[in-house]
C-alpha cells in the first residue's frame, strides 16, 4: 500500500490554515486574470477577514461532501495553490475537482499537473471514487493541456456558455474513469 | 410583444402554493420513476411536511440568490397541480440559466402538457429574462426528455460518461444546450 | 394518508425508464415517507409497549408523548435514509426502518427496523421491509455491504433477517442485560454479491 498519499513530484497536499492561508487567498483573488481563468462569477474584491470567514463557512458547509487541500511546493514549502474535490456525489462516486494556482510564478511548469495527479490519486485510492469530473472555461488553454496529461478526456462542450471581453467562449466538460486511471497507473 | 408570457393552451404557470401543493408533489414522491427522472440524488419519498418546508427554502433561495424562477403547472380543465417548471442557476452576466420541468402523474405526461410550459418558459428565458443560452440536464436513461428537449431545439453537448449509477448499471448524464439564435419562437404556438 | 398505485408491475418488470419501478413496494408492504403529523400517535403508542422497546432499542425503556415522537420522526440526517412501513393491502402504518450510512467510501451502512404492530410480528412483514430496503441501499446508493446488530435472544428478527439474506458474522458476549440476566448481541451482514444472488 503506498502511504506517500499526498505527495507528489514538485509538490504536496496539506490542509488549509483559514487563520494563516486567507491572506494568500485575498492577495491571489485580485489577479485578474487568475479569477477569470477561474470563477465565471463577476469579479469582487473582498476583505482579507471576510475571505477567511467565507473559507471557514465553505469548509463547515460542504464538509460531507467535498474535500479543501492547499497546493506547497515541495522545494520551499510555499503555498502557490489550492485543489478541491467538491460537489462529490457519494451513490454514484463522481465528484468534480477545482484547482487553482494563485502564485503565477508556478504557471507552465507542472505545478498544476503534479498537484491534479496526486488529487486523483487520492480520488481514486482513498475515497474509492469511480470517476472524476471538471469544468474548464474555453480560452483556458494552459490548464486543458494540464488536464489531459492529467489523464481527463474531453466530454463536451457548452457552447458559448460565456461572455467576457466582449467575446463568447464555450466551457467545457472533462472526466476521467477510475479504469481509465488504473490502467494509466499500472494498477492490476 | 403583448402575448401572455404564463398562459398556455392547455395549462398555465403560476407561483407554487406551499399549502395546498405540498400535498400532492408528496405523493409524486412516493413514484421512484418521477424521482429518477428528476434527480441525481437517492430517491426519497417526502412527507407533505418536507415537501411544504422544501417550497419555502425555495423562496427565501430566489429571494436571496435572485437567480430562480419557480412555477407550478396546472390545467386549465380544473386548476390541477400537475407539475412544476423552473428557470434557475441564472449566471446573469453571462446571459445563462438552466431550466428543469417535471410532471408528477404518468397520466398527465404525453399530453403536451410538457410541451406547452417548455414553450412558456424558453419564451420567458428569451424574451423576458434575455438570457443568451439556456441549459437543462437529463440522464442517458431518460430517453423521453431526450427526445422532448431535442424537438424543441436543444442539441446534445456534454455526456458525463457513466457519472450515475442505479439499478445496477451506469449511466451517462447529458448535458443539452439551446442558443437564443436556435430557438424557435413561435414553435408549438396555438 | 399517501395511497398506493396498484399496478400491474411484479417484482421483476420494468418500468419506463428501463429499469425497476417498485423500489419503495415489496410483496407485503410499501415504504413511505415518515410524516410526523398523522404518525406520531402511532409511534408514541408503540413505544409504551415496553417488549417492543427492550427490541427495538439499547436505552431503558421509557414512555414518550406523541410531542416527542414528533420531534424524533422529524429528525433527518443526511447519511441517514429512514421510511415508514406500511401495509400493501390498507397502507397501515406498521413500523420504520432505516439504512445509516456509517461511510460512503467504503460502502457501509447499518441496517435498522422496528415493527411496532404485534399483529405484525412473525408473518413475513419484517423480511419483507428489509428486503426492499436491501434492494435500495444496493442499487440506489450502491453501497457494497449492509450490517446490523440485534439481541442474540430475539430469534424472531434474527430469522427475519437470515430470510432476507443476512449472514451471521459474530456476538459480543453478555452486551445486553434484562431482567438480570446478560445476554449477547448478534452482529450480522450482507455484501453486495450476495444480496445479487438472493435477487437472481
Amino acid at each position: 500500500m503506498n502511504n506517500d498519499l499526498f505527495t507528489g513530484q514538485l509538490v504536496r497536499l496539506a490542509a488549509i490554515n483559514p487563520e494563516a492561508d486567507a491572506a494568500w487567498f485575498a492577495r491571489w483573488d485580485r489577479d485578474t486574470e487568475y479569477i477569470r481563468l477561474l470563477d465565471g462569477a463577476p469579479f469582487r474584491l473582498i476583505p482579507v477577514k471576510k475571505v477567511k470567514e467565507e473559507i471557514e463557512k465553505e469548509i463547515e458547509e460542504n464538509a460531507a461532501n467535498a474535500c479543501l487541500f492547499v497546493v506547497r511546493t515541495l522545494a520551499d514549502d510555499r503555498l502557490i495553490g489550492f485543489v478541491e474535490l467538491e460537489g462529490i456525489r457519494w451513490p454514484h462516486g463522481d465528484t468534480f475537482v477545482g484547482i487553482g494556482l494563485g502564485d503565477r510564478d508556478y504557471w507552465g511548469k507542472g505545478y498544476g499537473t503534479d498537484a491534479m495527479k496526486i488529487v486523483l490519486r487520492y480520488a481514486f485510492t482513498e475515497l474509492n471514487l469511480q470517476r472524476v469530473s471538471l469544468d474548464v472555461f474555453g480560452y483556458n488553454e494552459r490548464a486543458l493541456r494540464s488536464y489531459q496529461k492529467a489523464g481527463f478526456v474531453i466530454e463536451g462542450r457548452q457552447r458559448q456558455l460565456l461572455l467576457r471581453n466582449g467575446q463568447r467562449f464555450d466551457c467545457i466538460y472533462m472526466g476521467v474513469l477510475r479504469n481509465e486511471w488504473l490502467a494509466m497507473n499500472n494498477f492490476q | 410583444m403583448n402575448e401572455q408570457l404564463f398562459e398556455g393552451e392547455h395549462i398555465y404557470l403560476t407561483a407554487i402554493d406551499p399549502d395546498k401543493d405540498a400535498e400532492i408533489e408528496a405523493k409524486w414522491t412516493h413514484d421512484p420513476e418521477y424521482l429518477r427522472l428528476l434527480s441525481a440524488d437517492p430517491v426519497r419519498p417526502l412527507s407533505p411536511g418536507q415537501v411544504k418546508k422544501k417550497y419555502e427554502d425555495m423562496d427565501k433561495d430566489a429571494e436571496k440568490y435572485r437567480n430562480t424562477f419557480n412555477f407550478a403547472i396546472r390545467a386549465r380543465a380544473d386548476d390541477r397541480f400537475i407539475g412544476f417548471i423552473r428557470l434557475f442557476d441564472i449566471y446573469w452576466t453571462h446571459g445563462g440559466g438552466k431550466v428543469q420541468l417535471g410532471i408528477g402523474d404518468p397520466n398527465d405526461r404525453q399530453r403536451g402538457y410538457g410541451r406547452e410550459a417548455l414553450r412558456l418558459i424558453l419564451r420567458y428565458a428569451f424574451d423576458e429574462v434575455n438570457l443568451y443560452r439556456v441549459s437543462a440536464m437529463t440522464f442517458e436513461y431518460n430517453t423521453a426528455a431526450i427526445r422532448f428537449l431535442a424537438q424543441a431545439g436543444f442539441t446534445i453537448e456534454v455526456r458525463r460518461r457513466q457519472a450515475i449509477n442505479r439499478d445496477g448499471r451506469r449511466w451517462d448524464v447529458i448535458l443539452m444546450g439551446l442558443l437564443r439564435e436556435e430557438w424557435k419562437r413561435d414553435e408549438g404556438a396555438p | 394518508m399517501i395511497t398506493v398505485q396498484h399496478t400491474r408491475n411484479t417484482l421483476k418488470s420494468k418500468g419506463k425508464l428501463n429499469m425497476r419501478a417498485d423500489l419503495f413496494r415489496g410483496a407485503l408492504v410499501h415504504l413511505a415517507a415518515r410524516n410526523p403529523d398523522t404518525d406520531a400517535e402511532a409511534v408514541a403508542r408503540w413505544e409504551r409497549d415496553s417488549e417492543f422497546h427492550r427490541l427495538a432499542h439499547n436505552d431503558p425503556a421509557y414512555p414518550i408523548l406523541a410531542k416527542t415522537a414528533k420531534q424524533w420522526l422529524e429528525e433527518e440526517s443526511p447519511n441517514g435514509f429512514r421510511f415508514a412501513i406500511r401495509t400493501l393491502a390498507d397502507d397501515r402504518l406498521i413500523g420504520t426502518i432505516g439504512l445509516w450510512v456509517s461511510s460512503w467510501t467504503n460502502g457501509e451502512a447499518w441496517a435498522g427496523i422496528s415493527i411496532g404492530e404485534r399483529d405484525y410480528w412473525g408473518n413475513g412483514y419484517g423480511t419483507d421491509a428489509m428486503k426492499i430496503i436491501l434492494r435500495y441501499g444496493f442499487t440506489e446508493l450502491n453501497l457494497y455491504r449492509v450490517s446490523l446488530d440485534a439481541l442474540a435472544s430475539n430469534a424472531r428478527a434474527v430469522r427475519a433477517y437470515e430470510k432476507a439474506g443476512f449472514v451471521v458474522e459474530g456476538y459480543t458476549r453478555g452486551a445486553a442485560k434484562y431482567d438480570g440476566q446478560h445476554g449477547d448481541e448478534i452482529y450480522m451482514g450482507i455484501l453486495r454479491e450476495e444480496w445479487a444472488k438472493t435477487t437472481a
